[in-house]
This record gives C-alpha cells, structure tokens and sequence, in this order.
C-alpha cells in the first residue's frame, strides 16, 4: 500500500491545509508521496520534500499548470494511480472540484470529508451538515478519499529530506481556460487556520457595521468570519463565509455576533473548542452551543468588549 | 440550446436531523422533504436563460424513489419543460447517480447540465464532477455567476480564496452555489399547469448501469455533544471569563 497526496499550492507556496492532509493521509499508510502539479514552482517542490512524514515528491512543471484547473491535473494524476493504493487531498474547494472527476474516471466511490481515519478502509465522515457521523468502509480495491483539514493536525514541515522526481506532463484540455482569480489579500490570520475567528451575521444590518467585528479582529489578532446570511446580504465576500456550504473552521475562541445559528452555520464552526455568543435574541439556537453567552445588543457589546480588552494588561496572539 | 437539470429530494434543510437507535441511519419517516436546496438555484439559472431566449429547452431530472417525482414536479412548476423520473428504490452513491444521468444525457443530448454544488444529505459533493468525468466534459463548480456565450459560457466560481472565473466550451456542467440567483416561488397556476407537463419514468434497472454500493454504512451515530454552557450578565463578565477561566485570550 502507498498513499498518493495531491499538494495544493500557487506555484510559490504549498497551501497550509496541505500539511494537515499530510497528517491524516500518513495515518493510512507511512508510504506517502505527494504529488506537485505546477509551474515553475521548484521552491514549493523542495518545502514538501521538508517534511519528515513524506516519503517522495512526484513534480511535475509544465505551463499548463500554472492555473489549476481540475480537467488538466486529473489526467496528470490518472497516470499514477496504478501504483498507489490510496488518492487523497483535502476536502477544500480545490479538493472537492478535483477528486470526484478522479475518483469516476478509475470507477471509483469517492469517501468525502473524512474527519478520521479508523483503518485504511474505514473512515469517520460527518453527513447532514454534522448532525450525524457515519463510519463508513469503502470496498473499491483501491480509495479516492478527500479530507477535512481542519480534523487533522498539520504535519511538521521540516526536518524531513524526501527525493524529488520529476515526471512528465499529461494533456491539455482544450474546452477550459482560466480568466482570472480575484484573490483578496489581507494581512490578517487565515480563516481556515486562525486560533481565534470572529463572526458577524444578519445582526450587523450593513456591511460598515462590520467594521466593530474588524476592530475586534485586529485587537485579538482574529480572523473574521461570516453567516450565509450576512454574505448573501453583500455585508462582505464569501471567502469568509463559515458552515455547511462555507468554510469548517476549528479555532481555539469562536465568537459569534449576530448570529443566530442556523444548523448549516452550526456544521461550519461548532466543534471550535470554545465558542462565544452576542446575540440580543436570548432564544437564538447559537446559544445551545455556546460556552459563553451574553444576551445583549452587539452594538453597545462590541465597543464595550473592545474596551475590556483594551484594559488587559497581555493578550495572547 | 436544451439544458438538463439533475435535483435530488432530501430531507428539508430546516429539519432536526435525529439518528435512529440502531445506528443504521437517520429517521425520515413523517419528516419533511424539499428539493436539495442548490438545486433549486440550478433550476432558477436554467428557466432566466430560456427566459432570455438562449435556451429552447429545460429537461428536469432526478433519481430515487416513488415520491422522488414530487421534485420534478416542483421543478416544472417553476419553468422546466418536462421531467424524467429514473425510478430506484435504494439509495445510491454519487457515483451510481453520475453513471445513470449520463445515460440520460446521452438519449436527451443536451447542451448543459446543471446540479446543486452538494447535496445536504450525505454532504458528498460528488455528482456534477463526476458526471463531466464520464462524458469528457468540462466542470464549471461551485458557480455564483453564468454568463452564456456563443459556444461557451464564463463561469465565476465561489473558491476558497475568493472568486475564480473560468471559461468552458459547451457541452459543459455546472454545479450551482446557493448564491448563483433567487430560486422564485411556483405560482399556483403554475402548479396547476405543472401537473400536466409529462414525466417519463425510467426504471434505474434497464439502464444496464452497475449501482451496487461500494460503501458500507457501518454505523451512523449521532456527534459529540457539547456541554451547556452558561449566560454570562455582562462583557466585563465575558472577558473575565475568557481570560481567567477558558484562557484563550
């Protein structure tokens, strides 16, 4: 058995969620490579080979790569896949795009977000937006499994010094072309990964409002999350949306604001080790699943908590 | 042009899930269902491009049992032109589903195909791709935003990062993000007109397709619960709490 993972990254880094992948894949068999498809991303090929749990780093550079589109690497990973008993990556847009196309080309039942790793076969994945957990074991000879980054330590990445082989590029698909990404820069923690995310709901009423979760966000050094409501509302991009359809996110603090906890928001955030409600409707469902919860107006309670925080001596970063 | 578009009935997204006792799944007895909400969107997108006289056609189709119509149903309602109903009694995994619809597209032949992103069932997100898979197609996933060109259309898709556009010669399919438009409500005398539009109905065995399940359920349990937690007065009290007792500020 040897486990293939396919790297995400921007041809100048690897993705962090990579390295939690590693982690949950190195859990099915100690025998992993990863595979690298890119271009001119020769720095991002040595980074993985960095880490000590990967065995081998499969590279491929062409300058059909460049853009990632799901057709192109589906053909370049379709010819390794005898030699493997395992195709994994992480169960993030770029995962979800790319696997099923894999998983249906070699006649395969794709294992989605897998949350556990119970035997190589057998996997813990959560279905109904988290309200139920299945255990699940995949019969198919060989596995096409996707991973939720945020149930997985990331992987240490260093230390490690794997060989790097290059291989060969596959075809070129003719009926997709990348335009563009616009890609918002920002200097705060990544949603994914921060140890402490705020969230701003329907509550905020308008997009300046969130400008109190902002504030917030920068005294804490958080990242700032979001409600499907508060993005269909144009309050702010979807990039920042948590829950079902959105992002899992799993940090230390979760403080959500105006929010009032809809199951598919609830499946996005609620195994956040503790979590935080400002809501001024007492009955809102998030405070079933909140550890702490303040029933109040989050106009007066935002400036105020920013103030509170503002007379602690140190905050942790 | 003639567009399919593939929904899937699931229990409602405003219901408490509960497991059953015995581990075998979820309780769906007296429980309501509605069409996979994504799917609605992707129905919505199919009739505003024939509304815009780019589309001849609209072709709803699901996969499932005997009250599995009542989606299509809803779907005519709403705009589409007809409706195949593949009849099947077990649930199947996304990939018995992507291997029927494209005997389906195959007899239909149509330009595009449209789905939801994910079902709120099994949560797989599997179908669409590997659908575009078995026909050699392109994937437009997780699309906010289709514009349709001559012979191809520019999709903007919803990406981790932010927004990515991409453009897909057609025949191509589309998974549909929740934000890609306002599914509108059918009408009642849309629904009265909806129950004499046809629905053919196929039995999922004489397609020649293998839907044996590759996946076992071994168990389905409900989560961890959380312990209850406790309301605090006041923000001084919260940030007293988070500092001195949860230590995570």
């Amino acid at each position: 058995m040897s486990v293939l993972l396919i790297a995400e990254h921007n041809n100048k880094e690897v993705k962090s969620f990579t390295l939690n992948a590693i982690t949950a894949a190195s859990q099915i068999d100690q025998d992993l490579h990863v595979l690298l498809i890119g271009h001119n991303a020769d720095d991002v090929a040595k980074s993985i080979s960095e880490v000590p749990l990967v065995k081998k780093v499969l590279h491929v550079d062409n300058e059909i790569y460049e853009n990632y589109i799901a057709e192109n690497y589906t053909s370049a990973i379709l010819k390794h896949a005898d030699k493997y008993s395992h195709i994994v990556c992480s169960a993030n847009t770029f995962g979800k795009n790319l696997m099923p196309r894999i998983a249906a080309l070699l006649d395969i039942s794709q294992v989605s977000d897998i949350i556990k790793v119970i035997a190589p076969d057998t996997f813990l994945r959560p279905i109904y937006a988290g309200n139920a957990f299945a255990t699940v074991k995949s019969n198919d000879d060989k596995k096409c499994i996707t991973i939720r980054p945020t149930s997985f330590e990331a992987a240490e990445s260093t230390g490690g010094s794997a060989e790097i082989e290059k291989v060969d590029a596959a075809d070129k698909t003719e009926n997709t072309k990348f335009v563009n990404r616009e890609e918002i820069k920002s200097d705060r923690p990544e949603l994914g990964t921060a140890r402490i995310v705020i969230s701003g709901g329907r509550g905020l009423q308008s997009g300046e409002n969130f400008k109190l979760i902002t504030d917030v966000a920068d005294k804490l050094n958080a990242a700032i999350g979001a409600s499907r409501a508060a993005v269909d509302a144009g309050y702010i991009t979807n990039e920042h949306q948590v829950g079902q359809t959105g992002k899992v996110v799993v940090p230390d603090l979760y403080i959500a604001v105006g929010i009032s906890g809809a199951i598919q928001h609830l499946a996005g955030m609620k195994e956040s080790k503790v979590i935080v409600a400002i809501n001024k409707d007492g009955e809102a469902p998030i405070f079933s699943v909140a550890d702490y919860g303040l029933e109040a107006d989050l106009f007066e309670a935002l400036p105020q908590f920013l103030e509170e925080l503002n007379k602690l001596n140190t905050i942790q970063k | 042009m003639k567009i399919l578009v593939a929904v899937k009935r699931v229990i409602d997204y405003n219901v408490q899930i509960r497991v059953k006792e015995d581990g075998s799944g979820v309780v769906t007895d007296n429980v309501k269902m509605s069409t996979n909400p994504p799917d609605d969107n992707a129905i919505e997108e199919a009739v505003k491009i024939k509304e815009a006289g780019k589309a001849s056609e609209i072709i709803a189709v699901t996969v499932g049992e005997e009250k599995a119509q009542e989606t299509v149903r809803k779907a005519l309602a709403v705009g589409a032109d007809r409706g195949i109903h593949v009849k099947v009694d077990s649930i199947l995994e996304p990939l018995a589903v992507s291997k029927i619809l494209k005997k389906i597209v195959e007899k239909e032949n149509p330009d595009l195909v449209f789905m939801g992103k994910q079902a709120i069932d099994d949560d797989c997100n599997q179908t669409g791709q590997m659908l575009a898979a078995h026909l050699n197609w392109p994937q437009a996933t997780f699309a906010s935003k289709i514009e349709v060109k001559e012979n191809s259309l520019k999709v903007t898709r919803e990406v981790d990062e932010g927004l990515e556009t991409i453009e897909v010669n057609t025949p191509a399919i589309v998974t549909c993000d929740l934000r890609l438009n306002e599914p509108r409500y059918a009408s009642l005398p849309n629904i009265m007109k909806a129950k004499k539009k046809p629905i053919e109905q196929i039995n999922a065995s004489d397609l020649g397709v293998d839907t044996n399940p590759r996946i076992e359920h071994i168990k389905i349990e409900e989560p961890p619960k959380r312990k209850a937690g406790i309301k605090v007065a006041s923000v001084e009290e919260l940030v007293q709490k988070l500092k001195n007792e949860a230590k995570v500020i």
